[in-house]
Formats: structure tokens, sequence, C-alpha cells
């Protein structure tokens, strides 16, 4: 499942994301290539024995190569920095990916060591297996019910934390339908390894047929299933939730509430501070 | 056993083969060195000469051993992590992942707290005095303390190898996970009191350094006058001063949690995890720069020595150094670009991180425009600096990549990641501090070290270094996180058997510089120094003796411009003998640096384990340790002016006997200064 | 080295004095830092109460003005023994020390109290993030102070035996420099940590 997404990006996210670092990469060859091409050429023609070359052993200022050293980078680097600039705006992940389309919401938990995906508006959830339509925009909020995590679809896109009593957010999409590779990418202790989930593009007739199967499904997450989906496993076998308790992704960050404030949370208001 | 804490048998290692062997070879190697000492009858010796010398030079030594030996350690851990990976494709592999964990964090702890650091410092120690030709640092007793508590902190690792267990939580340390609700035992403690007290030594050492350069230098060495090496040391021994007090913070903080229950980074509870990785990365960042600014400094020593040239634009490369210093405190939330700050606050750090990128790559031209019209000799410290340019060159696109956030998102926690920062500090930190090592080896033991073997270990490291990194870009773009104890992907499995053979022949580079080593030794007659210039300096340190007397400069020289020792050379007046000497006033030897260091460690045992009456024992004696010595107003002694003679004399013997200079015999050779031939 | 060449122990020179006091200004650059940190993250922190007592019902104004009262004069009070030290009269700052000494533990009594206090009304630093970090801050500045207080210990007992001598001198320049810094932390501390927490 693992692809290399730098060379078969599967949406516009990792697209862009790709994009930017090609250019960054060439236009930082304007530098890196004199570097590597001067190394080669000087130890060749300066090397001790040869006598031919000229020697200036007092040689030690020329203003015009100091102009160049640091212009050029300097300029680089500017260019560098009007791209940044753009292309962070652009590709922030709490962006909405194309607001004319409505996005597909799902709410994300990490725990040790799984991943429980709630759909709010399908009322169901799942563990461990993310499936979504294939042209319409994933909108993720993420939060934490153990150790900071970092939720991570390379093929889609970018990484983001999730931690608890805060919430992050990430959009998505993908061109095709397809099935991808999700894990946790932070070291999240000794289930970390297996920490992953399937990540599904469907068609949208697809997606409609597995809302219905997870909804046929006999288990319901209530409180009691929830506290002992909690307790630390590993390899975690796709495991589907008819149904799940009122709230629960605002219940989750509201257990590390740090004051009376934040008791009574709206998802809105929990963003991490800056 | 109220009294040993929390301490059980169950804390000693017999749980597992693997770890059982570690702790074997740890108690079999600190059993070894005691025994030789013993066998040899060199207690005494080692106690005068070494243990409780105050002597700068001697210090960097002992720093520069205890870097080798942590090296060594760090390296296996690495060989454990590589071996393991290679594989673990669909299978176990041989280390289970409470144990891998350990090793992961235990190998960067150990390289960035406990070799580089020490290398780092031991360079500085047995070169910056000379080079502003001073007969020692500042405060030679607070010098003794720095070296041992850095090196008690690095024993409190050694010891977790055998007593209890390592911190599983990586070198960073994140909370909650490094939280006693994640985390119980012993392994986030030994890493926290490890770091803590070793951190306490590095700030110790910063003021050292600083209060050295600004209130030691010879008359006439002019800040602008100073070589460009102590010029970083400066700068670098200004950001330990200002940083390390952010990693004292983080980690004194996350022991108050542990230990007594606070909540500064706990999940709830009013904790706030990501003010502990503000305030690490505070201080981590400025590491960054602390450790390679150093390196940066002797490669400008080896580039302008070994083409035989003066180093070009050096005011250029002084305010290349500052700027770096500066912006490192700048930039340090790249380090968490994945947190979900606003666009705006990443993009600015983005943005000041890309301009350190500038004086940087201002610094690799300046050094390419020294070897520019030059006459290049490839000794082993000038082939480490052409390694370390190309491959620097690598390290800092690949940073740049890192710098620009939505790029970051994509690779940020995978191997890209492990592949750019040892890019950084393997062909940067590490490669400066080989080349300044075999540079000034014969500084520190009067005979140069084998050049042959020095090439192989060069070739070795830098081949290695390719074979075992660039496979892990290649890794980080598909998708291979950090820490991965095991996997499923196929894809991943011939990229982590390459990334092993890389880490084999790395192996196969320090199996060389101890062969290296070994042979100099035996050789050391043929390799001797008798001229303490062997490689036609330019700085001062090349105009003491080698190994340099204990007040390394008979007489204060009197600096008259850049290249002091060089225009000395030049002028003719390197190398005269005065009419007659002066007494000298020096430290005296003491005991209690070492004690203080011991007891720093068994204070952090005892935090660790919970064995709160010898924490108190071992603090309150600390503090009588430290009233006793600043009772004390007799901490100098002198050396009469008839002893100074006799050693001078008899060096300025050796030099008349001295055939030639060494760097003669190499066919690149350019000649000496030559009186007229001055700029 | 040798013992044949050690037979004189000279003291230090004039430059290392001076030496040392610059490195004692670095160091106290460096303590700044540490406080610097300290208070970020107190005021980072001081609405995490979870549930606890926030500052306005722990502090008492009184309390934290009799801190400062007292700190503020020991102050003044070594600003006295460094004027007699400059005078060369022994028992003077020898007197004034012990003043400085006696207000300065005066502080630390008030502030233990404080904590004690706190901790019997429910209000132990575990008990929320705030807590934490207004323990820590207060309290470094607490353990700061009592190390300064064992210093002038130590001074007293050096004044008394080896008289004004260069080292002692110089020692207690370091040790006002020190206690001047701690007063200024503690003046901060009033102004971040008491005043807004009560006001």
């Amino acid at each position: 499942m693992a692809t290399a997404p730098i060379i078969d990006p599967k949406g516009p996210i990792i697209l862009a994301e790709r994009n930017l670092m090609f250019s960054a990469t060439a236009i930082m060859m304007i530098v890196i290539l004199p570097a590597f091409l001067m190394t080669a050429l000087f130890i060749w023609r300066y090397r001790g024995t040869n006598r031919k070359a000229r020697y200036t052993p007092d040689l030690a200022y020329f203003w015009p190569v100091e102009v160049v050293v640091w212009g050029v980078p300097a300029a680089i680097i500017l260019w560098l920095g009007i791209h940044l600039w753009h292309n962070t705006y652009e590709l922030d992940p709490y962006n909405a990916i194309n607001p004319s389309v409505k996005p597909l919401r799902v709410d994300v938990i990490a725990q040790d060591w799984k991943w429980l995906f709630i759909y709010p508006e399908q009322d169901i959830a799942v563990v461990n297996e993310l499936v979504f339509p294939a042209g319409r925009p994933l909108s993720l909020k993420i939060t934490s019910d153990t150790v900071m995590n970092s939720f991570m679809i390379q093929a889609l896109g970018g990484q983001i934390f999730a931690m608890a009593g805060m919430q992050t957010r990430l959009h998505l999409l993908a061109d095709e339908p397809g099935k991808f590779w999700g894990r946790n990418v932070q070291y999240s202790g000794a289930g970390f390894s297996d920490q992953q989930f399937r990540a599904i593009a469907t068609t949208n007739e697809d997606f409609d047929a597995w809302v219905e199967k997870v909804r046929g499904a006999e288990e319901k997450l209530d409180t009691a299933t929830y506290e002992k989906l909690l307790k630390p496993s590993q390899k975690v076998p796709v495991t589907y939730y008819s149904d799940y308790e009122l709230n629960l992704f605002d219940t989750i960050i509201a257990k590390y509430a740090h004051n009376d404030a934040d008791l009574t949370p709206s998802s809105e208001t929990a963003e991490p501070a800056q | 056993m109220e009294i040993l804490g929390r301490f059980t048998i169950d804390s000693l290692p017999f749980y597992s083969v693997i770890a059982a062997s570690g702790a074997g070879v740890t108690v079999l190697g600190g059993l070894l060195v005691v025994g030789v000492i013993t066998w040899f009858g060199a207690w005494r010796y080692v106690w005068t000469e070494w243990l409780t010398s105050l002597d700068h030079k001697k210090i960097g030594i002992m720093y520069i051993m205890v870097a080798l030996v942590m090296l060594l350690r760090g390296f296996v851990d690495a060989a454990m992590m590589r071996s393991q990976q290679a594989i673990a494709f669909n299978s176990d592999g041989y280390l289970p992942p409470s144990h891998f964990d350990q090793i992961f964090s235990s190998h960067g702890t150990i390289m960035i707290f406990f070799m580089a650091m020490p290398f780092m410092a031991g360079l500085i120690n047995l070169i910056m005095p000379q080079q502003i030709g001073s007969r020692d640092v500042a405060f030679p007793f607070m010098n003794s303390i720095s070296l041992w508590i850095t090196t008690a902190g690095a024993g409190l690792v050694l010891i977790s190898l055998v007593i209890g267990r390592f911190s599983t939580a990586g070198w960073t340390g994140y909370p909650p996970y490094s939280g006693v609700e994640f985390t119980p035992g012993v392994g986030v403690d030994y890493w926290i009191w490890a770091v803590l007290i070793s951190g306490i030594g590095s700030t110790m050492s910063g003021i050292n350094f600083v209060a050295t350069i600004v209130k030691c230098r010879a008359p006439g060495m002019y800040m602008f006058r100073l070589p460009l090496f102590t010029w970083t040391v400066f700068v670098t021994a200004a950001l330990m001063i200002f940083a390390f007090p952010a990693l004292t913070v983080a980690c004194t903080m996350l022991m108050l949690d542990r230990t007594l229950d606070m909540h500064f980074f706990t999940n709830g509870m009013g904790g706030n995890m990501m003010n502990y990785i503000n305030i690490f990365w505070l201080w981590g960042h400025p590491e960054v720069y602390i450790l390679v600014l150093p390196a940066f400094g002797v490669f400008s020593e080896v580039v302008a020595i070994f083409s035989q040239k003066r180093l070009f634009a050096y005011l250029s490369l002084v305010f290349a150094t500052m700027a770096i210093a500066f912006l490192s405190f700048t930039v340090w939330l790249h380090h968490f670009f994945t947190m979900g700050s606003s666009a705006k606050v990443n993009s600015f750090f983005g943005t000041m991180t890309s301009i350190i990128a500038v004086p940087t790559g201002v610094k690799v031209f300046d050094w390419l425009m020294t070897m520019f019209r030059g006459r290049i000799i490839f000794k082993p410290p000038m082939l480490y600096m052409l390694g370390f340019l190309v491959l620097f060159v690598i390290g800092g696109l690949s940073g740049v990549l890192l710098a620009l956030p939505p790029v970051d998102y994509v690779v940020h926690n995978t191997t890209f990641l492990v592949a750019h920062f040892h890019n950084v500090i393997i062909p940067g930190v590490v490669f400066g501090y080989l080349a300044g090592y075999m540079m000034w080896f014969p500084k520190a033991f009067g005979f140069k070290l084998n050049e042959k073997w020095g090439a192989w270990s060069f070739w070795c490291w830098t081949i290695g270094f390719i074979l075992a990194f660039m496979p892990l870009y290649v890794l980080g773009f598909l998708g291979m996180p950090r820490r991965m104890e095991h996997y499923e992907i196929a894809a991943w499995q011939p990229h982590l058997i390459v990334a092993a053979v890389g880490a084999f022949i790395i192996f196969l580079g320090i199996v060389c510089m101890a062969i290296q080593l070994i042979v100099s030794l035996r050789d050391r007659e043929e390799l001797v120094d008798m001229t303490g210039d062997p490689w036609n300096g330019r700085s001062l340190e090349w105009a003491t003796s080698s190994p340099a007397a204990p007040y390394n400069f008979a007489v204060i020289p009197d600096v008259k411009g850049l290249d002091a020792f060089w225009q000395m050379k030049a002028e003719g007046i390197a190398y005269k003998q005065p009419d007659h000497y002066e007494d000298i006033t020096l430290p005296r030897n003491s005991s209690l640096g070492l004690m203080i260091g011991v007891l720093g460690g068994v204070f952090g045992f005892a935090m660790i384990w919970w064995i709160w009456w010898l924490a108190i024992l071992s603090m309150g004696v600390i503090a009588v340790l430290i009233i006793i010595r600043a009772c004390d107003d007799h901490t100098n002694f002198v050396m009469p002016a008839s002893e100074v003679k006799a050693i001078e004399d008899a060096w300025f013997a050796k030099i008349a006997k001295a055939p030639r200079n060494e760097m003669e015999d190499d066919p690149g050779f350019a000649g000496f200064p030559a009186p007229e031939g001055t700029a | 080295m040798t013992a044949s060449a050690s037979t004189m122990s000279p003291p230090p020179t004039a430059e290392q004095y001076e030496e040392k006091e610059f490195g004692f200004w670095l160091y106290l650059m460096s303590d700044a830092a540490i406080f610097a940190l300290l208070f970020a993250t107190y005021m980072m922190m001081v609405g995490n109460t979870a549930g606890g007592l926030p500052g306005k019902e722990l502090f008492s104004l009184e309390r934290a003005a009799g801190e400062t009262a007292l700190l503020l004069l020991s102050s003044t009070a070594f600003g006295f023994a460094a004027v007699a030290l400059s005078a060369g009269e022994r028992s003077r700052t020898v007197i004034w020390l012990l003043v400085t000494f006696a207000l300065g533990a005066g502080f630390i009594c008030l502030e233990v109290g404080e904590f004690w206090g706190m901790i019997q009304e429910g209000a132990p630093p575990e008990r929320s993030g705030f807590l934490s970090a207004f323990f820590t801050l207060v309290g470094t500045h607490g353990l700061h102070v009592s190390i300064g207080l064992l210093w002038i210990a130590v001074m007293i007992g050096q004044v008394l035996f080896k008289g004004l001598t260069a080292p002692v001198a110089s020692r207690l320049m370091r040790l006002g420099l020190f206690w001047h810094f701690l007063d200024i932390i503690w003046v901060i501390i009033f102004s971040v940590v008491y005043l807004p927490g009560l006001l």
C-alpha cells in the first residue's frame, strides 16, 4: 500500500506539497551545483603537487566575491521565502479544500495503539479504517485520548499532531478511488509500530454501501465499550460500531480541560493555544 | 527495603540475554580500566597528573576520552537499531519494543550530550587558551567541575544498562508520553538526571569559555584578531549560557511532574505538553549550532593550513557565525510545524529558518575561496574537511526543504528527518571534531597520528555515511516513520539493508581510528613532533611545544595581527629563546572537582531511585565541599623561573635537534613564511 | 605540578578578581534566563486551575507585601555592609551582614508559612498546572534566597576569621550582586504573580 507520494501523488494537497519541494530543490541547485563543481575543480586544480596552478598565499579578500556569496543565497532565500509564505497559507491543513463542495466530516481519536474514526453525519464509528468518497474533501478533527500522536496519510498529504484536550484539523482529498496507508508517525510507546490503519477512497455508491454495512453492525460504542476500547491494545482489527455515545468527541476533549471555562467546550474553542 | 528506594532485585537486567550482555560489557569495561591502572601501579600518576589536574589541556584530553568511549557505546546502539530494522520486515527481529525503544533513546541522548558535547568541550579546552595566548581558562576549578559532572551524567547513562532501564521516550523526552502516567519506572528519570547534571556542566563551560576569551587574551590579541576557531567558541559559549537554562527548566519541570506529581505537562489537570516542546527546542535548536559552530571553526583552521593560504574573508566568516547564532534563537518552532500553529506562525518560523541558509552558504563559499589558488595538501584533517564540504551541502538542502512548512508536513517524523539531522551532524559536527582530533593530536601527546589509517577512517566514515543515510531520505518519501521496531512494508527492506551495510562501514571507520591510535602509539618515536608546529600552522597554539608545557607560554606573546604565529615566523621572531624567565603562577591541583562530580552522580542516582537519604547526604557533602573551596585563598602555586627555564631549555634543545619540519617531506609543500615575503 | 615547585601559594591576582566578577555576571545572565522561562510558564499556566483554587483566593496581599519589605530591607542592609566593607570596618560589616541574614531569614519564614498555608487549604503543587507553576517559580526564588543565606553565613565566618582581605572582599562583592539580583527577581514575582492575582 505504500507508494512514494513524490512520484505518485494521490490528491491535490500532496501534489502541491510535492511541487513546492521540487521547485525549492531546483532553485537551490543554483548554489549547490557550483559548490560541488568548485570543490571538485579546486581539489584537482589546486592540489599541492600541481606546480603549474597559480598560488596566491595572501589572497584573503576580494569584494566582488563577497557580493556574490552573500547576494546570490540571499536572493534565493528571498524567492523561497515568498513561495514559502504563499504556500504555507495555501496549504494550511486547517483550510477547507473546495468550499463549494460539502466535505465529509470525520472526527479522529488517537488511542494506544489504534485510531478511532467517528462519522458524525452518518452516526457510525470505526476502528482502524477510514473510508471516504474520492473527489469529496475530507474534513478531519483530530484529538488524542492518550499521548501525543501524529496523523498522516502520506499518499494524500501531510500530517498533524493529535493531542489530548485539544483539537487539530486536517483537510485531505483523494482524486481517485484507491487504498492508502495511514498511521501514527509520532512515537507513542510499545505498540507504535503497528499503529496503522487503512484509508480507502471509494466511489460515492461504494461509500453509501459501506455506511449501510457499518450501520448494520451489532456493536454500539457506548461509554462502557469506549472505556474497554481505550485500554492499550495492539494490532486491533477493523471494528464497526453502528452508533456511538452522543458528543463523544467533545467529551473526550473535555476530559482534559484546563479550567472551568473549558469544561463546556464547543469544538471550535478548543483549538491549541498559539 | 525502603532504604534502597524503589530498587528491587527485578531492577537487574536478568530479564533478557541482550540486556544482560550489555550490562556485562559495561561492568567488564569498567573493571578492565581499573585493572589496567592497578596492574601498572599507575593510580598515583592517574590521580595527580589527570584526575585532580586543573590544567585545561589535560581536562580537554579527558573530555575527549569520555567522548570516544561514549561514541563506541552510542555506535553499538546505532548498529543494533540498523540490524533490527534490516531484518524486522514482517517479523519481530531480535529486539522487543521495550528494548528497541531504550536503544534509540540512549543513542540520541549519548551522541548529543555525551559524545558531541564532551568532544567539543575537549577540543575547546585543549586549543582555545593556546590560540589566544593564555596560560589557562579563566576558571580552572570550575572547568574541572564541568568535566566531572558531565562525566557523572555519562556514568548515569552507562549505569542504566546495569541497574534498571533507560528511557523509552526518545532523546527529546516528549511528554505526556515521558510523564509518569505513561512511563512509570526509572527509565525517563535516568534520562532526566543524566541530561540535567551534564547540562549544568555545559552552562558552566559556557561561562568559562566566554570569560576566558573576553578576559584572558594576550596583549594585542584584539577580538578581530582571534583565530576563527576561537571566534566560533566565543559564539558557541555565549549560546550555551543562554540556551542551556531552557534545557534545565524543561527537564526540571518534567522531573517535578514525575517525582512530585506536579502538572506542568500532563494530560489534564492544567498541564500543557506544548510548553515542554517549546522550551525544549528553545534549547534544542541553538544546541545544533552550539555543536556545529566549533566544527566550522575547526574547518576554517584546517582549510587555511592545508591549502597553505590565508583564510578567505575572515570578517565575513565572523559575521556569518554571529548571524547564525542570533538566528538560532528565532527558529525553534520549526521542530513542530505540525502541531497546528496558524499559517502566520509557521511561515514566520519557516522563513527565519531558511534565512540561516544564507550565512551558512557564505561560509561554504568562503572556504572554497580559501582553497582557490592554494596548494592543497591532502592530510586526514583536510580529507575530512573536503568530505564535509560535499556532504554538508546535501544536508543543507534537505534542511531548507524541512524549513518549508508544507514539505515538513509530509516528511516530519519520518526517516527523512533522521537522514537530515545525521547529514548535518555527521559530516558537520563529527567530521569537524575528527579533523580537529587528527590535526591537534600532537598538541596533546607530542606525536602525530598515522596518516594512512587516518585516510582510511575518512573513507570508511564517508562511504558508510552515504550508504547509511541516503536510503533514509528515500524511506522518508516512502512514508517510513522514525523509531519503527518492525514493519510490514516490503519496499522498505532493501533500503534498510543498505543502511545497515553503511552502518557496518562506519564501524570499520571507527576500527580504523582505533588502529590509527594503536599504530601511532607504537611508532610514536617516528611520528614525534619536535617543534610543536607539525603542519606549518598559523595561529598561536602552534607556537607552544607539543605537548605544551603546563604554562603554555613561558613568555606571553605580543600579537601583531591575524595569523599571529605565521607572522612571528615570517618576521623571524618565532623560536627565539628569551634571556631570562619569570616565575609563573598556575592553578594548584584539586580533588574537589572530581569529588563534586562523583557526588553529583550519586545525587542523580539517589533521585532516580527515590533513595532520599542518599540524595540529601550527597547534596549536603557537595555543599560542604564548595564551602571549603570558597574559603580557600591559596588555590595557586608558583612555578619558579628556574623550573620554567629548565623546561624551555629542553624544548629549545629539541627544536635545534629537529631534522626538518614534518611538512617539508610533503610533495605539495609550498614553503615556510619567509621573513621578506610577508604581506 | 611537582611538590618542590609549589613552595609558594600566592592569592589570586587583581585580574583574576575581575575575571571572577565578569564570570559571575555571566552566571547571573544565565540564571535570569531560567527565571524568564519560569515566568513565561507561570503566565501561560495561570488560568490552568483545573477546578482548583485560583490565585485570587490563595494569595494574601499583606503577606506578599511583608515578604517584599523584608527582602528589600535586607538588600538595603547589604548595601550598608558594602559601605562598611569599603570603609574597611570589619565589625560594622559583620553587623550589617547579620541584619541582612536576619531579614532574609524572615523572608524565608514568611514564604514557608505561605506555602504551608496553601497546602493546608488544599492547594498543593500537585493540585493543578497553575499551582505547579506557582510553587516552582516562587520556590526557585526561595531556594536561591536560602542559598544566599548560607553564603552570607559563610561570609560572616570569613570576615570574622580572615578579616576584610582582598579575596574576602571580592567574594562579598559577588554575594552583593547575587543578593540584589534576587531582589529584582522578587520585584518581578510580586508584579507578575501577586498583584495580578489580587487585583
